[in-house]
């Protein structure tokens, strides 16, 4: 087997923003302090007089890039999920939302993977946030590719874009010469018929990997990944459902409110099925590696495959 | 300052708050108290001030306003429908379910540059504005008026310290020192004072100005324009529900619309005083 590639897609984000600055004129980048970890550093260091770092002040970064925005320019606002979506939740509605202004907010460090710094940074709730704001647009690649591409669709939209990235290295699972990234569009990862697996970010590459442990016990499962959580591609998962039955959905993120919630409020409008949410169960994480924290919160291949053979009816 | 000019500025700044008055009253709520105290100020901001033009709302080089203190969108909207962004009209049906003029500001209101009313939220947004035009070397000014009670909330003093530390000296922030807040006067509820010395320290230029006395206002934006380097803050002092006798100084009238009799009585005393400016 071939060595995998891994990286961060915080990363790719702040390599997207460097490469894209010469094309896109207007854009700009806010941190809080953080840009050594947000990777918004690789942009400072490429473009300093375009990148303003407002310190340890979230909740005005998102004002001021509502501003920015207001007077035509395409802010990224990074810091970490948490901070973003939780600390500047207010903010990001009234000042971004409401007006519906073309903001995009870089969201690093989401999730249990954060390790180490234990639950106060670990948030798992920013995606069930986001999504209550009308008109937010939420996007969470699931590898250096897709957040690479994310941030360009996110540039290429006019509107509020969450984005979500992580801490931890993941496996690059697609192709970069033949990647096409469709806001909203759902991409089917490998076919199947008796079961979809829904997964958004580093859960894609567990899902794939799940997939194939299943195809080996006999069960064919199909891959979606959702990189667009909102607006859902509802129409691809109402397939899924028909052609398929049960979904296992799949996300490193609160089972509450999140991609799971998405796809069951999505399937009981259009073909209700059987759905089961893998994610983080509703407690809070704890400190330790990040790879030891995704097992032992059940967001593995190992996991996935479980869950589906236990709720598999065929 | 002229005197004919200011005796014009006084009959707009009446005719505004017969706006406050008039949306308030058909609204049956709003907050009349605070919208009376800036009345002077967004007069004299549209009518001396500001380069903005109703027939091109979103000229990329006109002068911006936030309106930090956005509950007190009465007298914005009441300042614009004058000024022409949008019909008289529209006063009536302010707070009403399909009108124009929400409760509190809208971006997509004609005029009003963003929206507001979460306090403390704007004068970042003005931030954000102020830092766009030196992005792009555009020589528009960035006015926005917060409340004194506002500016407790601590992100008023995160964009403080922003506002400062990237030179914004684009930015105009007026703190409309009523000296009221709901919950009673802002000494006794969570005490902002000092506020001149606040603005100071976190390295603004600091004006005070009084809020109902057009040579005094007229003197502190000029002196705001000689400011180089640093954003300026102008503290004015305002009596809330200025210009209605019984809405003057009373904490009641921050959040409560005046009933047919007041409304009444509140226009007869606007309507006393325009003519005797006309006289």
């Amino acid at each position: 087997m071939a060595d995998v590639i891994k990286k961060a897609t915080r990363e790719s984000y702040g390599e997207a923003l460097r490469d894209l600055a010469e094309e896109y004129k207007d854009l700009v980048v806010l941190d809080a302090d953080l840009a050594a970890a947000t990777k918004t550093g690789i942009f400072k260091k490429a473009y300093p007089d375009r990148f303003f770092d407002c310190g340890i002040a979230e909740a005005n970064m998102m004002g001021v890039a509502a501003g920015l925005a207001a007077c035509g320019k395409i802010p990224f606002a990074s810091t970490f999920a948490m901070f973003a979506a939780g600390r500047a939740y207010e903010i990001v509605r009234n000042s971004i939302g409401y007006p519906h202004l073309n903001v995009k907010i870089g969201a690093t460090h989401a999730g249990i993977s954060v390790g180490e710094d234990g639950a106060t940074h670990q948030c798992n709730e920013d995606i069930a946030l986001m999504r209550t704001i009308p008109g937010m647009t939420i996007i969470n690649p699931c590898d250096d590719v897709e957040a690479k591409a994310a941030v360009k669709a996110a540039l290429d939209f006019n509107g509020p874009v969450y984005m979500r990235f992580g801490r931890l290295a993941v496996p690059v699972v697609n192709d970069a010469a033949s990647y096409k990234f469709e806001l909203g569009k759902g991409v089917v990862m490998k076919d199947g018929k008796d079961v979809t697996i829904v997964a958004t970010g580093l859960m894609v590459n567990e899902a794939i990997e799940a997939a194939k442990a299943l195809e080996a016990d006999g069960i064919s499962a199909r891959v979606v990944n959702i990189h667009t959580i909102k607006p859902l591609d509802k129409e691809l998962i109402a397939k899924c459902a028909k052609e398929t039955g049960l979904i296992v959905t799949a996300e490193e993120h609160s089972i509450i409110g999140g991609l799971g919630s998405a796809v069951a409020e999505a399937v009981t409008e259009s073909c209700p099925v059987k759905v089961v949410k893998i994610g983080v169960n509703d407690e809070f994480g704890h400190s330790g590696p990040a790879v030891d924290l995704l097992k032992e919160f059940g967001l593995s291949a190992e996991n996935i495959a479980k869950t589906v053979k236990a709720n598999i009816t065929k | 300052m002229d005197a004919k000019i200011k005796k014009e500025l006084q009959k707009t700044a009446c005719k505004v708050r017969m706006g406050v008055i008039e949306g308030t009253y058909n609204a049956k709520s709003g907050h009349p108290g605070g919208s009376l105290s800036i009345s002077d100020t967004l007069t004299y901001l549209y009518y001396s001030k500001m380069n903005v033009d109703a027939k091109a709302p979103e000229n990329a080089d006109r002068d911006r306003f936030v309106l930090s203190k956005g509950h007190t969108a009465p007298a914005l909207y009441s300042v614009l429908a004058l000024k022409g962004f949008f019909p008289e009209e529209e006063i009536k049906s302010l707070r009403h379910i399909g009108a124009l003029l929400q409760g509190h500001p809208c971006i997509h209101i004609p005029g009003v540059d963003m929206s507001s009313g979460s306090l403390g939220q704007g004068i970042s947004a003005a931030c954000g504005m102020a830092l766009a035009g030196k992005l792009d070397n555009k020589s528009y000014k960035v006015y926005t008026i917060l409340g004194d009670g506002e500016i407790e909330e601590g992100q008023v003093w995160e964009a403080a310290m922003f506002a400062s530390h990237y030179d914004l000296d684009n930015l105009v922030a007026i703190v409309d020192n009523n000296g009221l807040q709901i919950d009673g006067p802002v000494t006794e509820v969570c005490s902002p004072e000092p506020i001149t010395d606040k603005f100071a320290a976190f390295g603004w230029h600091v004006i005070t100005m009084d809020a109902h006395d057009f040579d005094s206002i007229e003197a502190a934006f000029a002196e705001a324009d000689t400011v180089k380097g640093k954003p300026v803050a102008i503290i004015q002092k305002s009596v809330k529900g200025k210009g209605v006798s019984f809405m003057e100084n009373q904490v009641g009238w921050h959040g409560t619309a005046p009933n047919k009799e007041q409304y009444e009585q509140a226009m007869a005393e606007l309507s006393a005083q325009l003519k005797e400016l006309e006289d």
